[in-house]
């Protein structure tokens, strides 16, 4: 049974590469497995899970699950036509429940704490900041300054206003070409991933 | 012999040729290969020679095609396996705080480590796992594994059981239970950290094997994370870093590291500048010099030399592919 995993394992991580030579039958197959099987097990791990395994077994102990339960049934209503609109009601409730939970979250975290880290005493707030920390200090608010006049559609981008919309598209553009580069090594690392299992545990070429 | 032939003639080759090295592997004469250093040499010479004749040839006007591009880009990571070359991997700061962060805990500390990712990110995220458990078992931490990601339990598994076998550790005689204990996976994303804030159990009635929360000595006195000295996540996307980073770190408290997949890290960097995160391992980089901070050489060490030549293959293939086109450009303004 290990060495029949191992092939078939070999066999699809090909037919997924075989795309760069060209569109072919092996890769359509793998592809189609490939997504039959993530929709399977899905499916399968979220019944067992949640419906038996979170749901019918502690039923009894908390009766705060039956009312999602009965919010899921609602939005399964969506199958029949003509009470499908019932599924607006569970929607609306993620929706509303799901806005009232970022909006906190994100307001607290990735703004309040980012701009009070944007703005940092040029010496350091004890005093203690090197060379080092002063010169990325104010690169962080000049490169913060910068792109938000960039994205400032309200004036026109002229003289002063102007020239500091350029320096902020100097800024975007080192980030997203650093982001670029950390794509390119991520995806680079999922490659490199697959060819050591081609060539180390499938063939033992490896040493 | 027509293109169809000459296709199938190449498949069938490759096919005996795996057969015949697959056969070498279980039958114990294949052990594998590894270039000396001279030849490792001889063969980044060549490559780099045969870049050099493809921007010749790039600016005589003859341009390649993208099977040529992907072609060495695989030979860029694979040839790096066989070869005696190693790379001088240095410690950036974020790498450095996230250990010294380990380091103070004291011996029996809990850590709670949340596997929110699945094996297409393994090559980057299962070093650091490794890494990560070898530290906290040497160092006698207790670990509590969760996953927000289905497989992400199945991923910490494979990494505990792989470490268990290390002898140091396996002396030690850890249990399950007692020592580590794997509560398995939840849905509901961020909404689950949220619950576990108050209350772990409501969330992880079992471990993964079925067994009470209450039955298992490791964690039946946790309550909440105020319970746990140290979180540390290993995220490919969402719900990752960034959920843990808004709940548990900032309305919680939970002092945490993370672990980020390269296409995730520049998203979560600026969590520590402003103290949310401890400190990160960024990509498999992230992952190499935590192997080396930690003492061991691992995956993410020997992928390295890999994602180097990658890179220099690709900044190569920018630098022609700029040529091709500023003299293509050149040569329609003329």
């Amino acid at each position: 049974m290990e060495h029949f995993a191992i092939w078939v394992a070999a066999f699809l991580t090909m037919g997924i590469i075989s795309f760069l030579y060209k569109d072919n039958a092996w890769y359509k197959l793998s592809e189609a497995i490939f997504v039959g099987i993530s929709a399977g097990y899905w499916f399968v791990t979220l019944f067992w899970d949640n419906i038996y395994g979170k749901f019918w077994v502690g039923r009894g102990d908390d009766a705060m699950l039956y009312i999602g339960a009965f919010l899921g049934l609602l939005m399964l209503m969506r199958l029949v036509p003509k009470v499908g609109w019932i599924s607006r009601w569970p929607l609306a409730f993620i929706v509303g429940a799901t806005a009232g939970f970022y909006l906190i979250n994100y307001f607290s975290s990735n703004v309040m704490r980012q701009v009070e880290d944007t703005i940092m005493p040029l010496l350091g707030t004890d005093y203690s900041a090197t060379t080092y920390d002063m010169i990325g200090n104010i690169v962080i608010a000049v490169g913060t300054f910068s792109g938000l006049v960039y994205f400032f559609f309200s004036k026109e981008h002229k003289g002063v206003f102007g020239g500091t919309a350029k320096v902020g598209i100097f800024f975007l553009m080192i980030t997203f070409g650093a982001s670029f580069g950390y794509t390119v090594m991520s995806r680079m690392s999922l490659l490199i991933g697959r060819l050591d299992f081609l060539f180390g545990d499938w063939l033992g070429m490896i040493k | 012999m027509n293109a169809r032939m000459k296709e199938i003639l190449v498949v069938a080759v490759l096919t005996v040729f795996c057969a015949i090295m697959y056969w070498g592997k279980v039958d114990g004469w294949m052990t594998g290969f590894q270039f000396s250093f001279g030849l490792s040499m001889t063969v980044v010479i060549l490559i780099a020679v045969s870049l050099l004749v493809i921007l010749y040839l790039t600016l005589r006007g003859k341009l390649i095609g993208r099977r040529v591009v992907f072609l060495y880009v695989g030979i860029s990571v694979t040839l790096p396996f066989f070869m005696s070359l190693s790379q001088e991997i240095k410690i950036s700061p974020e790498v450095q705080t996230l250990y010294e962060g380990i380091a103070e805990l004291p011996p029996g500390s809990v850590v709670l480590t949340a596997f929110d990712y699945d094996p297409p990110s393994a090559p980057e995220l299962q070093p650091m796992a490794e890494s990560f458990f070898r530290y906290c078992f040497n160092n006698d931490l207790k670990v509590v594994v969760i996953g927000l990601w289905p497989q992400g339990p199945q991923q910490a598994n494979i990494a505990i059981e792989k470490i268990l076998l290390d002898e140091a550790i396996a002396a030690k005689n850890l249990q399950y239970g007692i020592d580590y204990v794997n509560l398995g996976f939840q849905t509901g994303n961020e909404f689950v950290i949220q619950r576990m804030g108050s209350d772990f159990k409501s969330m992880f009635p079992t471990d993964y094997t079925g067994t009470p929360y209450n039955d298992l000595p490791l964690v039946r006195n946790i309550k909440n994370f105020s319970n746990i000295d140290y979180g540390f996540n290993l995220s490919a996307g969402y719900p990752g870093t960034v959920e843990w980073v808004q709940v548990a770190v900032d309305r919680y408290g939970l002092k945490m590291g993370a672990g980020n997949t390269a296409v995730q890290a520049p998203q979560c960097y600026p969590y520590i500048r402003s103290g949310q995160l401890v400190g990160i391992l960024g990509g498999m980089n992230g992952a190499a010099e935590f192997e080396l901070m930690t003492g061991t050489v691992g995956k993410g060490t020997k992928f390295m030399l890999s994602q180097s030549f990658a890179h220099m293959i690709v900044i190569a293939f920018i630098i022609i592919g700029n040529v091709a086109y500023f003299r293509g450009g050149r040569k329609q303004k003329l």
